[in-house]
């Protein structure tokens, strides 16, 4: 099995029950090692209940920038007994693994740091956490005086006492990692450090959210569905500050045709959901490729049918948001790979939904909302909000026949005409009709906005040589995976095709597959959506699959082994 | 102000009582000035659900029992428009009987008037959620043993805003109580019993005319109790104003953005600097 390189960046791992504040040490841990101008990357992997159960946080940190996760465990905070036996395939002789001993019960060689005694002979069992924080800091050498600021800031609310106390606690945990390194019982290597400190860390929900916003969006209505939560949740965060109107709808249906409603008034509005919310705005987006109604719908995937695994990751909704809805209408669906992207591409979504007047999907999954890392700021001074809504004069027809098959879109109370839409086939005015030539002009008009659509595609990105005679093909979230994978592999017979825009393809796809004398693709489901859809479009079939379908993301050693056994 | 379509085509069989809503609703807005540009006729599907096509203003017909959520929101993002929302009773209260008992907790300013025949009439006479007991059609061969939704019953239970039911039949009595749900601030539900000619044998004009009430001076509408009772009651059936929730709040009053500032949402812009420090909280940047 290829190794990685393992020199630049070191793989933590935290586990424990819900509840037990693996969350509130990921917090902290990942902006303090930030503050040590070290790169951060964070993923979770949690059960979907509340309390209990056995969740991890895999932290990398590094000399550059991380953005995908890693099998490898160099150093492993197991804070409940149920950690070790989930994680004992990642689990080597160079794991490093420090806790409670006596209450781990393993045979593994585990660093005995009983986290729970020194927090209560300190003062209650509530600080462990925090000794663990301090320990993991102290054994990746970062500056003590950097956390202990941190830390004050960090529980500064909450007043002097427990400030101190966090403090002492995490302390006394750098002391205890800081003497593992003085009697070499632990050497990470030394990370060298770049100035980051103007780079921000949020999360993939947090990046569509601000994309969102800056996209124009005024309104969101939505159904709370994991993974889709986290961008309303956001959004209602700061509603007070950009003035937005955010509901919780009753249903799927009731949150789509809210925004579809909203856009028709002139507004620019969203959805949030996952897989089995948009199984039930289906009906919406039929009705907004009917009305040509722009609309926005980030759909948050995880692994169906049905509930499946409501917390775990999957590229299994590529066929639904391109199929859903009854009756023939264009639409686009864009797969942002980065938290960089997310950010664009939502700004994006907006732009391109008033445009086309279609609805735009923004596919993204649980891995991607819930990554964690740094990255240099969003740049706001180039975008714009390209509103293409019309002043109305008295003669206006809502789907006039036009060239191009986009018909200047109005809305109510602006200019002296008078916009009326209908779900039925309609005339020009938007009037019911069952002239059935006039429906297929109107059917044609619908198609042809496809066209130009085509012409605004994001681009397929090539990473290595366009004439390496192997490609590896990846969309959306598993890019980012699938790239570091082929770096490492160091094989320069490899490259790399990545989209994040999965409908329409890329119009130069085609013509970049048949260059290639093998193809791969790489895909978190079980059926090879993506590759279905490229033998649809372009008639190209890739000849190898490397498919995964647990619920949890491709890690890049996974992937360099499937891409070197593939290419054997 | 000019509300007629002109000269058009419309789908509803001659004798239809939709002719008369559509009538008194015309009125309605043109005796309260209502400019058709500031007004947004908002429908599902039915026979009702087409009102909308024969009335000049802005109109959004949208999908089957979805009326409600588009118009909630198109009030919202613009207050000024006046948004009335004609339907039919499978369409507001089986199709989108979620949305009904939704929009009324939301309380949106628009008013619903609901064309309430007791049967489906674009698909043929099939039983609708108001149909009475015992109504046979092809599909309930045995007649209908489903307790009939009370839309009153409901909406009074819920706190509504405003409650009405009018009957077709009696002109005077609709005009004014359109009017007053036009003018009432919040959710107005007017429950509008119109005959379905051609598949509604039972409940006829005659029969509205022989089974309702006009609701006298000595009820107060703004006693839910004894709303409730009036809304329960049947053979003959109460007309009038039902009940008045005093003084709430409606949706768009509720949101945030418009405590303080009546600018409509769709006049709102992105506020480039808000965003920009957004972005610069995230820097994480060292404390001291």
């Amino acid at each position: 099995m290829p190794q990685m390189p393992s020199s630049n960046d070191i793989s933590i791992v935290l586990g424990g029950e819900a509840g037990q504040g693996i969350q509130t040490i990921e917090q902290l841990l990942t902006k303090i090692l930030k503050l040590n101008n070290l790169h951060v990357f964070a993923t979770k992997e949690y059960m979907s209940r509340v309390r209990g159960g056995s969740n991890t946080t895999g932290i990398r940190v590094g000399s550059h920038p991380l953005q995908a996760p890693v099998d490898r465990i160099d150093l492993l905070i197991p804070l409940d007994k149920n950690v070790l036996p989930r994680l004992q395939h990642r689990i080597t002789e160079q794991t490093i693994i420090a806790g409670d001993r006596e209450a781990l019960k393993t045979d593994l060689n585990v660093i005995d740091i009983p986290l729970k005694k020194l927090s209560i002979e300190f003062s209650a069992e509530i600080y462990s956490n925090t000794i663990a924080l301090g320990l993991i800091l102290a054994l990746l050498k970062t500056d003590a005086l950097i956390m202990k600021k941190y830390i004050g800031k960090h529980f500064g609310e909450k007043g002097d006492k427990v400030v101190e106390l966090n403090i002492r606690a995490a302390d006394l945990g750098f002391k205890q990692g800081h003497k593992l390194i003085e009697n070499g019982t632990v050497s990470f290597p030394e990370l060298s450090i770049s100035d980051i400190q103007n780079d921000i860390m949020i999360n993939g929900s947090e990046a569509i959210a601000m994309g969102a916003i800056a996209g124009g969006c005024q309104c969101i209505t939505s159904y709370p569905m994991t993974p889709g939560t986290g961008v309303i949740t956001f959004m209602a965060g700061v509603e007070h500050d950009f003035e937005l109107i955010v509901e919780q709808a009753e249903d799927e249906i009731a949150a789509i045709n809210m925004a579809i409603g909203a856009w028709y008034a002139g507004a620019r509005a969203m959805v949030t959901t996952s897989g089995g919310g948009f199984d039930l705005m289906t009906e919406g987006l039929s009705l907004a490729g009917m009305l040509e109604m722009p609309v926005v719908i980030h759909l948050g995937q995880r692994p169906g049918p049905a509930t499946g695994l409501p917390t775990r990751t999957e590229q299994g909704d590529l066929e639904l948001a391109l199929y859903a809805g009854h009756g023939e209408f264009p639409r686009i669906i864009l797969a942002p790979e980065s938290l960089k992207d997310a950010f664009y591409i939502s700004q994006k979504a907006f732009n391109l939904a008033d445009k086309y007047q279609v609805p735009v999907i923004i596919l993204t999954d649980q891995y991607l909302v819930d990554t964690y890392y740094n990255i240099p700021p969003f740049d706001i001074n180039q975008l714009v909000i390209e509103s293409c809504v019309i002043e109305t004069d008295e003669n206006y027809l809502r789907y006039q026949l036009t060239n191009n098959g986009i018909s200047p879109r109005g809305i109510p109370g602006k200019g002296k005409g008078l916009v009326g839409v209908d779900s039925d086939e309609h005339d020009e005015a938007g009037h019911i009709t069952e002239d059935l030539e006039l429906r297929v002009k109107m059917v044609d008009k619908r198609l042809k906005k496809l066209t130009l659509i085509k012409e605004s595609v994001i681009p397929a990105q090539i990473y290595g040589s366009s004439d390496s005679p192997t490609f590896v093909i990846s969309w959306g979230s598993t890019n980012p995976i699938v790239r570091e994978a082929v770096t490492c592999l160091g094989n320069k017979d490899l490259a790399q095709i990545a989209l994040q825009q999965v409908y329409p393809l890329p119009g130069n796809l085609r013509h970049i597959l048949l260059s290639a004398k093998h193809t791969i693709i790489v895909e978190n489901n079980a059926t090879s959506q993506l590759g279905k859809l490229i033998l649809r479009e372009t008639g190209f079939q890739i000849d190898k699959k490397i498919l995964k379908y647990n619920g949890l993301p491709f890690t890049v050693e996974e992937l360099m082994h499937a891409i070197s056994e593939t290419i054997s | 102000m000019n509300y007629e379509m002109g000269k058009i085509d419309i789908a509803w069989c001659p004798g239809c009582g939709n002719f008369g809503i559509l009538n008194v609703l015309k009125r309605a807005v043109s005796e309260l000035n209502i400019d058709p540009h500031n007004l947004v006729l908002v429908s599902g599907i039915g026979q009702a659900a087409k009102t909308p096509h024969y009335l000049r203003a802005n109109f959004f017909n949208g999908l089957h029992g979805r009326a409600l959520p588009p118009a909630t929101l198109i009030k919202a993002v613009n207050p000024g428009l006046h948004v009335i929302i004609t339907s039919g009773d499978g369409d507001m209260y089986g199709e989108g009987g979620n949305h009904f008992i939704h929009a009324i907790r939301r309380n949106p300013d628009v008013t619903a008037i609901v064309h309430n025949n007791m049967v489906y009439g674009l698909t043929k006479g099939q039983a609708s959620p108001t149909s009475q007991l015992g109504f046979v059609t092809p599909i309930q061969v045995d007649g209908v043993f489903e307790e009939p939704f009370n839309p009153l019953a409901v909406a009074v239970s819920l706190n509504a805003s405003f409650v009405a039911r009018t009957s077709i039949h009696n002109l005077d009595l609709s005009l004014n109580i359109f009017k007053q749900a036009i003018q009432h601030k919040g959710f107005a539900l007017v429950d509008t019993f119109t005959p379905c000619i051609s598949f509604n044998k039972i409940n006829t004009r005659k029969w509205y005319e022989e089974n309702t009430y006009v609701i006298d001076g000595s009820h107060d509408p703004t006693n839910r109790n004894s709303a409730f009772s009036k809304a329960c009651e049947s053979y003959p059936w109460p007309l009038g104003i039902i009940y008045k929730s005093p003084a709430k709040l409606s949706f768009e009053e509720n949101l945030y953005i418009y405590k303080n500032n009546n600018k409509p949402a769709i006049n709102r812009e992105v506020q480039w600097d808000k965003l920009k420090s957004l972005i610069e909280n995230k820097k994480i940047l060292s404390p001291g």
